[in-house]
């Protein structure tokens, strides 16, 4: 697309003829570049962002290497730095996050997409897009004092007497923790899940539906059966994205995980995050290791994402492409 | 009908129906949020709120004034970061570029967007308040500013390829140079789209809090000038919601609601201009 709308305007016996001089004075060759200077500066910053941040955290890579990740102890008084209850806790949250997040989600894009008249699935479409918007600084304020105490007074107590055999539901009920985190992320990203999986649902072609009802399938057989499978890809990378996102979440996990580095079976328990200990240490870090296993923390969280980011894209991608093609055939 | 039948128009119905809940459920979410917003922060909210600084620890009473002046000031800065380079970049890809080099702006602008903004933080940190050596309303508009470059970008370039072909070669067909095209045809056609992505990005930004706590850090007072640190909205609903006195949560509600308030109709905004006369249909 890009090759055929750029070669537009050189079209045509006259383009060769025209000395650079000329189109220089048309400006082209000016608004051209000064355009480029703009985009180039989007790939400059990028790069710039990856060397801070590998740069920034010379330190902690040399003195620790692989056991950064290994250990647990992170002791700013004794310079000893290990993240694993911070890799630990960011991992839970998001599992628990996705574990609510994903049949909700796709539940309700299976909704919108399939059985909800277009305009009640594009009304509906737009509340979604706006609880997408909402920061996340607001779903900490609703956290903290609204899911906090529902969970020390309600749920976890709850989940004690009937699931309490399991070791994920022991221990004293604090409110903050784990499974409060991932609760709160959950509800953030399931509007990601809605939104991409109800687009990819969208396009996958009609005539797939056509044919399962037409050998007998009921609605839901056709759609379990065949339009989903039909957009799997797409909606495993809706989920990447979720995931990604709910790793580098920040506010409302900070506010509800209980900030403390823990590694325990219960999700009771209070725990951390890699993106709430960076809010909280990086202002008071004092000296040069500690601000770096920080910073460290900070390329652990971009690298994740990153990886995440990229194979959510190639999915949903290819599974719209997928229907497009089978589309006009 | 024979019971087997019957028992998977029973499943069909019910999952169906279950997808419904599901669809319920999630769209109940934003109504509890915005009707709990609605209720606190409306009992906590008040004219002091808008006029006055906040008052000392332990006192009641006090406003918010300089986090909202705060937050104006880092949403001014962010874009004059953001859209520039968004709206220019998008002309870049969109009418000049080729194959590789659109690819790799691409590229970048997805990675960047893609970035947890508590990493746009401590770069901003150490690009801006580590060489100036204190906290500031600069740094903090410049975090968020990157953040609002990749969302401009990419929807701008959008609606830029939108545009009918038609248009292009209709302008240069009688004679008007590449950039004059775009700057009297292309760029007019696709404002509307231009208005909501640079409206959308302001709103996803206005609310970003975590490349805030270590760039525009905080500040109990007014905050002179763009060289020192300030105090925003999302950052003082922080602090204030983890606060221990209750009438700082009180003013974090009505914190909440302002700025939740201005994020829901800058989105509805946006929606609005994009479908009303839509001059260019969404890609």
């Amino acid at each position: 697309m890009a090759t055929s709308t750029t070669t537009v305007p050189s079209a045509g016996p006259a383009a060769g003829s025209r000395s650079f001089l000329s189109r220089l004075r048309d400006g082209d060759e000016i608004a051209r570049l000064i355009t480029f200077l703009f985009a180039a500066s989007v790939v400059l910053v990028t790069l710039l962002l990856v060397l801070e941040l590998w740069q920034g955290s010379v330190l902690p890579r040399h003195k620790f290497g692989f056991n950064f990740f290994r250990t647990s102890v992170w002791d700013p008084i004794f310079e000893q730095f290990g993240a694993l209850p911070f890799i630990y806790g960011t991992l839970v949250t998001a599992g628990v996050a996705l574990v609510i997040a994903v049949p909700l989600g796709i539940g309700a894009a299976i909704f919108l997409a399939e059985l909800a008249p277009v305009r009640v699935s594009d009304t509906l479409e737009f509340f979604i897009d706006l609880l997408a918007a909402v920061p996340s600084v607001i779903y900490g304020l609703l956290g903290v004092f609204i899911v906090v105490p529902l969970m020390r007074v309600y749920i976890q107590p709850t989940l004690k007497h009937t699931l309490g055999f399991l070791p994920l539901f022991q221990g004293p009920a604090y409110g903050v923790g784990f499974l409060t985190a991932g609760i709160v992320l959950a509800i953030m990203v399931i509007p990601y899940i809605i939104s991409v999986s109800r687009e990819v649902l969208l396009s996958v072609p009609r005539d797939q539906r056509e044919a399962a009802l037409s050998l007998g399938s009921t609605r839901w057989e056709s759609t379990w059966k065949v339009v989903v499978p039909f957009a799997r890809g797409g909606i495993m990378g809706s989920i990447f994205l979720a995931l990604a996102r709910a790793l580098g979440e920040t506010m409302a996990v900070t506010m509800v995980i209980g900030n403390t580095p823990t590694i325990s079976a219960s999700l009771f328990s209070p725990g951390y995050s890699i993106a709430a200990v960076i809010a909280n240490e990086f202002t008071e870090a004092t000296g040069d290791l500690y601000l770096q296993s920080l910073i460290e923390l900070g390329l652990v969280l971009f690298i994740l994402t990153f990886i995440l980011n990229g194979l959510a894209r190639l999915l949903i991608v290819a599974t719209s492409q997928k229907g497009a093609g089978m589309g006009h055939a | 009908m024979s019971p087997r039948l019957r028992w998977r128009k029973f499943v069909s119905g019910f999952m169906l129906t279950m997808t419904g809940v599901c669809a319920a459920v999630s769209v109940a979410v934003l109504f509890f949020i915005l009707g709990y917003l609605v209720y606190h922060g409306g009992t906590s909210i008040s004219w002091n709120f808008f006029t006055k600084l906040p008052a000392p620890v332990g006192e009641t009473g006090g406003g918010m004034a300089n986090a909202i002046v705060g937050s104006a000031k880092l949403l001014l800065l962010a874009s004059l970061v953001g859209v520039p380079i968004g709206f220019f970049g998008a002309i870049y890809l969109a009418e000049f570029s080729g194959g590789t080099t659109a690819f790799v702006v691409r590229y970048a602008a997805d990675l960047l967007n893609g970035v947890p903004s508590i990493v746009i933080g401590i770069f901003a940190y150490s690009l801006v308040v580590l060489p100036f050596k204190h906290f500031s309303t600069l740094a903090g508009g410049f975090a968020i500013g990157l953040m609002m470059i990749p969302i401009t970008l990419r929807s701008t370039e959008e609606f830029l390829r939108a545009v009918p072909r038609a248009l292009r070669e209709g302008a240069m067909a009688l004679g008007a140079s590449k950039w004059k095209t775009i700057s009297t045809v292309i760029v007019p056609a696709a404002y509307r789209g231009i208005l909501t992505a640079v409206l959308l990005a302001f709103a996803r930004v206005a609310g970003e809090t975590a490349p805030l706590l270590f760039t525009a850090f905080g500040n109990r007072f007014w905050s002179p000038g763009w060289n020192q640190p300030t105090a925003s909205l999302p950052v003082m609903i922080f602090t204030y919601a983890v606060a221990p006195y209750d009438d700082w949560h009180r003013q974090a509600w009505a914190a909440g609601l302002v700025l939740l308030g201005l994020i829901l109709v800058l989105n509805i905004v946006a929606r609005a201009i994009l479908s009303r006369g839509i001059a260019v249909p969404r890609a």
